[in-house]
């Protein structure tokens, strides 16, 4: 429900209350865009009333009486005009008035209820410019969502997956050019950075693959019982040569069994995120702590490392797509930036919650939250 | 006698930086390098290079064009080349021949990452000597 504010600027304190009563529990409904509006009337008895009132409550709607003791209407409707506000406004009018009204509509007004009006004509012109509001809502979201995923995306892959071949290239160039002179080993660090890139676009593929099986969300699922124990076991071996080069400890700690519904490799996608991700974001020497508990309803995962953490102002964007925090203690770390907002969107479908609480320079804390029986479709 | 001029260079890909800097110095010029717009306008505080070249999505996607803002608030006569790897191909790239956005953009030049190094030279030559004229 939303909840769209009228202005009614009228001297008529009976026409005031009578657009307030009228609207008070009038509703628009649309239930096909699961969207539905009501009311919110406010007044005004001037027009330098009603313009304070534009300024500080921004109305939808404006119900505008032409004549009025000091400004007249008209020239609230230009004051609006000129300040290119985005407020819908009808004159109010008595028939008398009718030309000015229509002379009115050219300078800017979407239309005119002629005075006196029955409730019901008064609610169908609300009816209309509700339409009106909505669609205008609509499509302005759907351009701004739609353009904005789409660009942010688009750039932002063709950014990430251009960038290694740029940078390799310009590598290769340099070695071809012996810029270094005749020295092999003075190409060393342009070997290993080649290297070490080429292993962030594989990353970033295999990256891109688990997030078209999420995105999709179609065939291949298969949910089942299965030992959340068991995956993290499986991930924690899998990680460990990791592990080791930084020497970092890793623990499970928890229940034994934890069963819940879910897809396999979905759940492993997870636990092999979260916790590379705590190896990679952590300290030489440093710990990982992964604890699962179930409790009937609800399994809780809880991964904890010792690492570099996070800004707060950084916690927020972490699980969007391609989002990586850059800053001097992760310049070295290579990732595609996609790990965390796969694991969030896993999560979604499972109804499930991700929480993440952090400590710079102390560390990580992710909560995970997964309900065991999986409630929808 | 001539002094060596100061470029800078902006970029979040250390390799790219790396290799600009290469590039540029066997130019002859001085390279001064930043790593994040963060960095970049701590260093314009202190420092007025000749020319920046900066790259256009660095923290933010917009990171180039906010830099290359402040930096012609600060020094309005400081010629600045926005390189970009965003190419033109993928259809959602900035239309930077556009009026409208480039009277915003205060840019000198933008230049496509990956141009060739003969061109380069060029393209910063004939800033420089524009600046200086």
């Amino acid at each position: 429900m939303s909840t769209l504010k009228i202005l009614v600027i009228d001297d008529e304190p009976g026409i005031r209350s009578g657009i307030s009563r009228i609207l008070r529990n009038f509703r628009v409904d649309y239930p096909f865009m699961e969207e539905a509006f009501d009311f919110e009337v406010q007044e005004a008895s001037t027009g330098e009333a009603g313009i304070e009132l534009i300024e500080t409550d921004k109305p939808d709607i404006l119900l505008l009486d032409n004549k009025l003791p000091g400004i007249q209407g008209v020239e609230v409707l230009e004051y609006i005009r000129k300040k290119q506000m985005n407020i819908i406004v009808v004159m109010i009018t008595s028939y008398a008035s009718l030309e000015l009204a229509v002379k009115a509509t050219s300078d800017g007004a979407y239309d005119f209820i002629p005075k006196p009006f029955t409730p019901q004509e008064l609610k169908s012109s609300i009816e209309n410019i509700t339409k009106r509001v909505f669609l205008k809502k609509m499509t302005n979201k759907l351009q701004e969502t739609g353009k904005q995923i789409r660009f942010q995306f688009l750039s932002v892959l063709s950014h990430e997956l251009k960038a290694p071949l740029n940078s390799i290239e310009g590598y290769l160039q340099m070695i071809r050019e012996r810029q270094a002179g005749p020295q092999l080993e003075s190409y060393d660090y342009m070997v290993d950075r080649m290297l070490e890139r080429i292993k962030g676009m594989r990353t970033l593929i295999l990256d891109l693959l688990d997030l078209t099986k999420v995105t999709s969300g179609k065939g291949t699922r298969d949910i089942r019982e299965i030992n959340l124990v068991d995956i993290a076991h499986t991930a924690i071996d899998t990680m460990r040569p990791y592990s080791i080069q930084k020497d970092i400890k890793l623990n499970l700690h928890g229940d034994d069994v934890v069963k819940i519904m879910a897809d396999n490799e979905e759940m492993e996608i997870i636990f092999n995120n979260l916790i590379s991700n705590a190896i990679k974001y952590n300290k030489e020497g440093g710990t990982v702590d992964c604890t699962i508990r179930g409790d009937g309803n609800c399994v809780e995962v809880l991964v904890e490392d010792t690492g570099i953490g996070i800004n707060p102002e950084d916690l927020t964007k972490i699980f969007v797509d391609f989002v990586r925090i850059r800053s001097e203690k992760s310049r070295n770390i290579t990732g595609s930036g996609l790990g965390l907002a796969i694991v969030k969107k896993l999560i979604d479908t499972y109804k499930g919650t991700i929480e993440v609480t952090s400590q710079p320079d102390t560390g990580s804390k992710f909560k995970v939250k997964l309900p065991i029986e999986k409630p929808c479709s | 006698m001539t002094t060596k001029k100061t470029i800078l260079i902006v970029d979040d890909d250390q390799d790219y930086l790396y290799q600009l800097k290469a590039r540029v110095e066997s130019f002859g010029f001085q390279t001064l390098l930043a790593e994040s717009q963060k960095e970049a306008e701590e260093l314009i505080v202190k420092t007025k290079p000749d020319l920046a070249i900066l790259d256009l999505m660095m923290e933010n996607e917009d990171s180039g064009f906010i830099l290359c803002y402040k930096m012609k608030k600060r020094y309005p006569e400081v010629p600045i080349i926005i390189a970009t790897g965003v190419a033109a191909e993928t259809g959602i790239s900035f239309d930077i021949n556009d009026e409208n956005n480039r009277k915003w953009i205060k840019a000198d030049l933008f230049l496509e990452k990956g141009i060739r190094k003969e061109k380069l030279k060029e393209e910063i030559d004939n800033l420089l000597i524009k600046m200086n004229s």
